[in-house]
């Protein structure tokens, strides 16, 4: 099912949470909706669920005006971040629920809900699991059942807000895994809402940043990663340092920074910033260069620097420790970084010119 | 090596076991004992002929009919109560729930007083009711209305702090996996509440079956009609007749204890279908 939103916008008393959006979704993609906490990502989700009301805008989904339609109406599946089963419900019951509710005439024969849920329980690899309690399941056993009772209605959109963010690293690894390979089997038009980018980068096959209520970006994982569009998604992206610089022809200059790696981008002449991820700068010694290393630690695989600049600034840098080039504490060193975006003071040239890589 | 394995945090489980078994003893089962002992003493045949007449047994009738519909409209009217105070927000919502605990507070005696005046066929309600023909003080109604009255925080107060903890989520996805408001009520809502619903409503009846204050001043106290058992007891008792007022004690008990414990019962069934142990 395609999704189509336009211009929509909604305010929680006096805050205003979405600022007009503006998405299409194509039939069975999987999108994830990026972005920090109060960006209004899970707002935006549950609009689409219908258990929020925008103020103002569309919301149509394979041609049907959705804002008309209850959410018991929609047919979606929502995984919730706390999973919300059923506590007092076997695993079984919770995944047929969907199915049982419905009425009469429209209610699969049992021995049919039956075997629907055995499938489900198959696919989640949890067929061990159906006659116990969600109070005696595991984090990742209680999400795969959230999400077995989602899909148990055959959803038009399947929505997950923060499906992973309760788990612990490894069980939130697999279930990624995992989950990509539902969607190929089930092939339903998927959005899930999450803060982790490596999570939105691995798993969608695009992704929409958001920050304040507005869209940022919308692109697949390289497009973003090599274009960031605003300073906002470089900073979301990692980019925790920000370096005043001179920008000339699309390239950035400053003292003691070696810019020759990064690609040239399409932003006016002028003063700018440059936007760095601590882990993707290289050190090469350089007495001319006014950064100096003042701090030096090790957290065993990686080395934690800390450098200061012009103006007693300082800048965070991660190097794996293993092949580090010696580095002394005093010593003067020329950033030269392998991963940057600039924005200038004066906005992008314009017309956009078309960005090349450096040679 | 067992010995240094601690099973729980507690310190000296065997003085904490001691202490609270005495109290236990000097406040519950010491008293109850000493009413089976003297039944006992008298003898049971003879427990048996005071029960066994009528008079008794209407009035054990009348105490745990009416108490039990007592509880059951309490059962509802107080998960209902308990619900508009935590999902609602309405001005005043603080005072009443403040005022719900009223009836704990009151003397039983004053509650019965103000209940009689209001409901007496001169008071305030009971000559509108007396307009329809409907004589509430001095019938069983009014004992059914005082017993509603003194066993009504029970349910509320058992009910409330587990509706305040069920997620709003759990509603939310019964409504996406397109359930109707009722359905959702019907087949996640009130499920959830039952073990604690139960709870009330044991504290409820138990209550109501042992309320005295309150009832007499409404009832009217016309034998075989509105006369409660806790009455009769005092009544045997003014007579000096100690032997007959343990009979019908200990009655009472071993009803209650019955009742108490088939609640106890189907209350553990209901946890059990909730996957607790």
């Amino acid at each position: 099912m395609t999704i189509s939103i336009t211009g929509l916008t909604k305010s929680f008393d006096a805050t205003q949470v979405l600022r007009g959006i503006d998405l299409k979704v194509e039939d069975g993609e999987l999108l994830a909706l990026l972005g920090p906490s109060g960006s209004g990502k899970t707002t935006l989700l549950r609009i689409i669920a219908g258990l929020e009301w925008p103020d103002a805008g569309q919301l149509v989904v394979a041609g049907q005006d959705w804002l008309a339609l209850p959410a018991q109406k929609r047919r979606i599946g929502f995984v919730f971040q706390h999973y919300a089963l059923f506590p007092h419900m076997t695993v079984r019951d919770n995944i047929a629920f969907g199915l049982t509710v419905r009425p009469r005439s429209e209610r699969p024969a049992p021995a049919q809900i039956d075997a629907t849920v055995d499938n489900l329980l198959n696919l989640l690899q949890i067929p061990h699991l159906a006659d116990r309690f969600p109070g005696q399941l595991s984090g990742g056993q209680r999400q795969r059942v959230a999400l077995g009772r989602a899909l148990a209605i055959q959803p038009a959109v399947l929505l997950l807000d923060e499906p992973f963010g309760a788990l612990d690293a490894a069980i939130r690894r697999d279930l990624r895994r995992w989950l990509r390979e539902v969607h190929e089997k089930t092939g339903s038009t998927t959005i899930f809402v999450t803060h982790d980018q490596e999570e939105a980068f691995e798993l969608a096959d695009r992704v929409v940043v958001m920050g304040d209520g507005q869209i940022s970006q919308i692109g697949t994982a390289d497009e973003i990663h090599d274009h960031p569009a605003s300073a906002f998604v470089a900073q979301f992206m990692g980019a925790s340092i920000t370096l005043p610089v001179t920008l000339r022809g699309g390239r950035a200059e400053a003292p003691g920074l070696d810019a020759r790696e990064l690609m040239t981008c399409a932003e006016a002449d002028g003063p700018g910033q440059l936007h760095l991820r601590p882990d993707s700068i290289a050190l090469e010694s350089d007495p001319a260069s006014p950064w100096v290393l003042t701090r030096k630690d090790s957290n065993g695989t990686d080395l934690r620097l800390v450098l200061t600049g012009p103006d007693d600034s300082q800048i965070d840098v991660d190097l794996p420790r293993r092949g580090a080039p010696a580095l002394v504490v005093g010593g003067h060193f020329r950033l030269r970084p392998l991963w940057g975006a600039m924005f200038s003071d004066a906005g992008p040239v314009a017309p956009a010119a078309p960005i090349r890589l450096s040679a | 090596m067992p010995a240094l394995v601690q099973k729980t945090p507690m310190p000296g489980l065997r003085l904490s076991a001691g202490i609270t078994l005495t109290m236990l003893s000097i406040v519950v089962l010491l008293p109850i004992g000493a009413l089976l002992l003297k039944g006992a003493s008298f003898g049971p045949g003879n427990v048996w002929e005071v029960v066994n007449r009528e008079r008794v047994w209407t009035a054990l009738l009348l105490s745990f009919r009416l108490s039990v519909f007592a509880a059951l409209f309490n059962l509802v009217f107080g998960v209902l109560l308990a619900w508009v105070l935590v999902r609602y927000d309405f001005p005043g919502r603080r005072l009443v729930d403040a005022a719900v605990d009223l009836p704990f507070a009151l003397p039983t005696a004053v509650a019965g007083i103000a209940l009689t005046t209001l409901y007496a066929p001169n008071g305030a309600f009971g000559q509108l009711a007396a307009q329809i023909g409907w004589k509430i003080a001095y019938t069983q109604w009014g004992i059914l209305l005082a017993l509603i009255f003194v066993g009504l925080p029970f349910v509320t107060r058992t009910v409330q702090p587990v509706i305040e903890e069920i997620d709003r989520e759990v509603e939310e996805a019964s409504a996406t996996l397109g359930a109707s408001r009722p359905h959702t009520l019907r087949h996640v809502i009130l499920p959830m509440l039952t073990p604690a619903a139960l709870t009330g409503f044991a504290l409820a009846l138990a209550r109501a079956v042992g309320e005295y204050g309150s009832v007499i001043f409404i009832a009217g106290n016309i034998p075989l009609k509105t006369e409660i058992a806790p009455l009769l007891i005092v009544i045997q008792l003014e007579e000096f007749n100690y032997d007959a007022a343990a009979a019908i004690g200990i009655a009472m008990l071993l009803i209650s204890f019955a009742m108490l414990l088939a609640i106890n019962i189907i209350q553990i069934v209901s946890r059990r279908k909730m996957g607790h142990v």
